[in-house]
């Protein structure tokens, strides 16, 4: 009974987590993207700052109707916020926040893989999405996250194995475990690769050719409205915290920091997560959109090599020493 | 793998083979669902749920390390690339009644056959051996690892240079197309 009590406040701290933490990122880029812009953003709802904002736009998205185009693929159509939302939870689920047992909702062996393996699953909802809308627009967003994911995921997986050659495990923790700070200058390529290569899955700007309102209004998901578009936007948000998250613990050092981990582990990993979130939200307000062909050889032509240089140093060091 | 198949009884299954038949006849009727739609693209989405399917069973036996492989390279890859090819060439909603072919009959019996033979020789193969679920995972990435480098290494490096023979393949043959219009230095993306 006690097992199966800690698995269910486990899982019930995991999903209040999943709740709160894309929200708290969602309005932070709103202030955050206020301030860079010259102007205040929400100021009114909820009174301090405009806290309420998010909440008040989810009530907004939940008395919307709920629209499927007549043309489209009914079923799909509605399953598809779903498989883009679920995969994010999953992956939270298995990432370490402090060094001790309990800091992480699930400890698997193989990781590394495990997180990966899901995210990519979440793609699979945006390409539903835009199939199913029976919309040109929606269909070529789709295409063009499909063809993304296919470019990027690759630097992406490379970068992560570099990482764990470095330190012969692929499970979260036990990377963590072996963790020193000299890593971070000799996995810092990786750690730029990795990094780019998720903002790149999230389809975040620069990389937001997926969804450029500017030529196919809002990619694979002009169709949806209220909620199911709420759900793709959370997705959205949800992806923010576990590409800053994942970065986090596999090139950052997780719960380690300068005055040790005593007590303090799970502050130095949300620290380090939020300043990377600032970063998703700092590129997004000071770069321009890459065009479709320039985000093809960025992939190709620079991701790849340099996650294949990072492999061949970190088998040399890994030699060495 | 122990050989235990005297203290084993078919009579009194435990909560992982049920879980396991049921996983299997739902990745079952996935495959049948996957190669009888009249729909292309659902057809795409259901070998999503069997392969899905067949990670699961990997899990409940398990071989983590290959489940979790099976899904980023099946269901987070292969089906992607194959949901892109359909999307650039030819993906309508709703039935598409010329999706047959008159190979149908031919299709089943190969299909047939092949089955057959694979459940023949897995039976024959493993007739005796259990594996023993309520021990250490089996099929940790320690074990998996250790396995293919030192006793499955050779067919490893084989199965690597076919892959790379593939690698050069594809990009001899999209090389082809551009040297003809002679205009794109590119191939496509």
């Amino acid at each position: 009974m006690n097992d199966a009590l800690d698995v269910a406040v486990r899982l019930l701290i995991v999903f209040a987590v999943f709740l709160v933490l894309p929200l708290v990122i969602g309005q932070t880029e709103h202030k955050v993207m206020a301030h860079m812009q010259g102007r205040l953003g929400p100021m009114y709802a909820g009174g301090f700052h405009g806290w309420a904002q998010l909440v008040a736009d989810g009530v907004k998205f939940a008395q919307k109707e709920d629209v499927v185009p007549a043309g489209a693929d009914r079923r799909i159509f509605q399953l598809a916020p779903a498989v883009a939302l679920l995969p994010y939870l999953l992956v939270l689920l298995v990432i370490p926040i402090g060094p001790s047992e309990g800091a992480v909702g699930q400890v698997i062996d193989a990781g590394i893989f495990f997180v990966l393996a899901v995210m990519g699953v979440g793609v699979l909802g945006s390409l539903m999405a835009g199939w199913a809308s029976a919309n040109k627009f929606s269909l070529l967003g789709g295409l063009r996250t499909a063809a993304q994911l296919l470019a990027y995921e690759l630097p992406m997986l490379l970068a992560a194995a570099s990482v764990a050659m470095a330190a012969g495990t692929v499970s979260l923790p036990g990377i963590l475990n072996a963790f020193e700070w000299w890593w971070l200058p000799w996995q810092i390529v990786g750690a730029l690769v990795f990094f780019t290569a998720g903002l790149a899955e999230l389809q975040r700007p620069p990389f937001d050719m997926p969804v450029a309102d500017s030529e196919i209004i809002f990619g694979a998901y002009t169709e949806y409205t209220g909620l199911r578009f709420a759900l793709f936007l959370l997705a959205e948000y949800a992806g923010i915290v576990v590409i800053c998250g994942l970065t986090t613990v596999l090139f950052l050092g997780g719960w380690h920091g300068p005055m040790g981990a005593d007590g303090l582990g799970w502050f130095w990993t949300l620290l380090k997560t939020a300043v990377l979130a600032f970063v998703v939200i700092w590129l997004r307000v000071s770069y321009p959109r890459m065009r479709e062909d320039q985000l093809q050889r960025l992939a190709w032509t620079t991701l790849i090599p340099l996650a294949l240089a990072q492999i061949a140093l970190t088998g040399v060091v890994k030699v060495v020493i | 793998m122990i050989l235990a198949a005297q203290t084993q009884g078919f009579l009194s299954p435990t909560g992982v083979e049920i879980a396991f038949l049921l996983v299997g006849l739902a990745t079952l009727g996935a495959a049948v669902m996957t190669v009888t739609t009249k729909q292309l693209v659902h057809a795409a989405l259901w070998l999503v749920v069997a392969l899905g399917g067949l990670a699961v069973e990997y899990l409940l036996l398990t071989a983590e390390f290959i489940a979790w492989v099976q899904v980023l390279i099946y269901v987070g890859s292969v089906v992607v690339l194959l949901l892109f090819g359909l999307m650039l060439t030819r993906a309508p909603i709703g039935r598409s009644p010329d999706a047959d072919s008159g190979n149908r009959p031919v299709a089943l019996a190969v299909a047939g056959t092949a089955a057959a033979a694979l459940v023949w020789v897995v039976v024959d193969a493993f007739r005796t051996q259990w594996i023993d679920l309520d021990g250490p995972a089996q099929g940790s990435t320690e074990v998996t690892g250790s396995i293919l480098f030192r006793h499955w290494v050779l067919p490893f490096e084989a199965l690597s240079v076919l892959l790379l023979a593939a690698l050069v393949g594809a990009i001899v043959l999209s090389r082809k197309r551009a040297g003809n219009s002679e205009t794109d230095p590119e191939g496509e993306s």
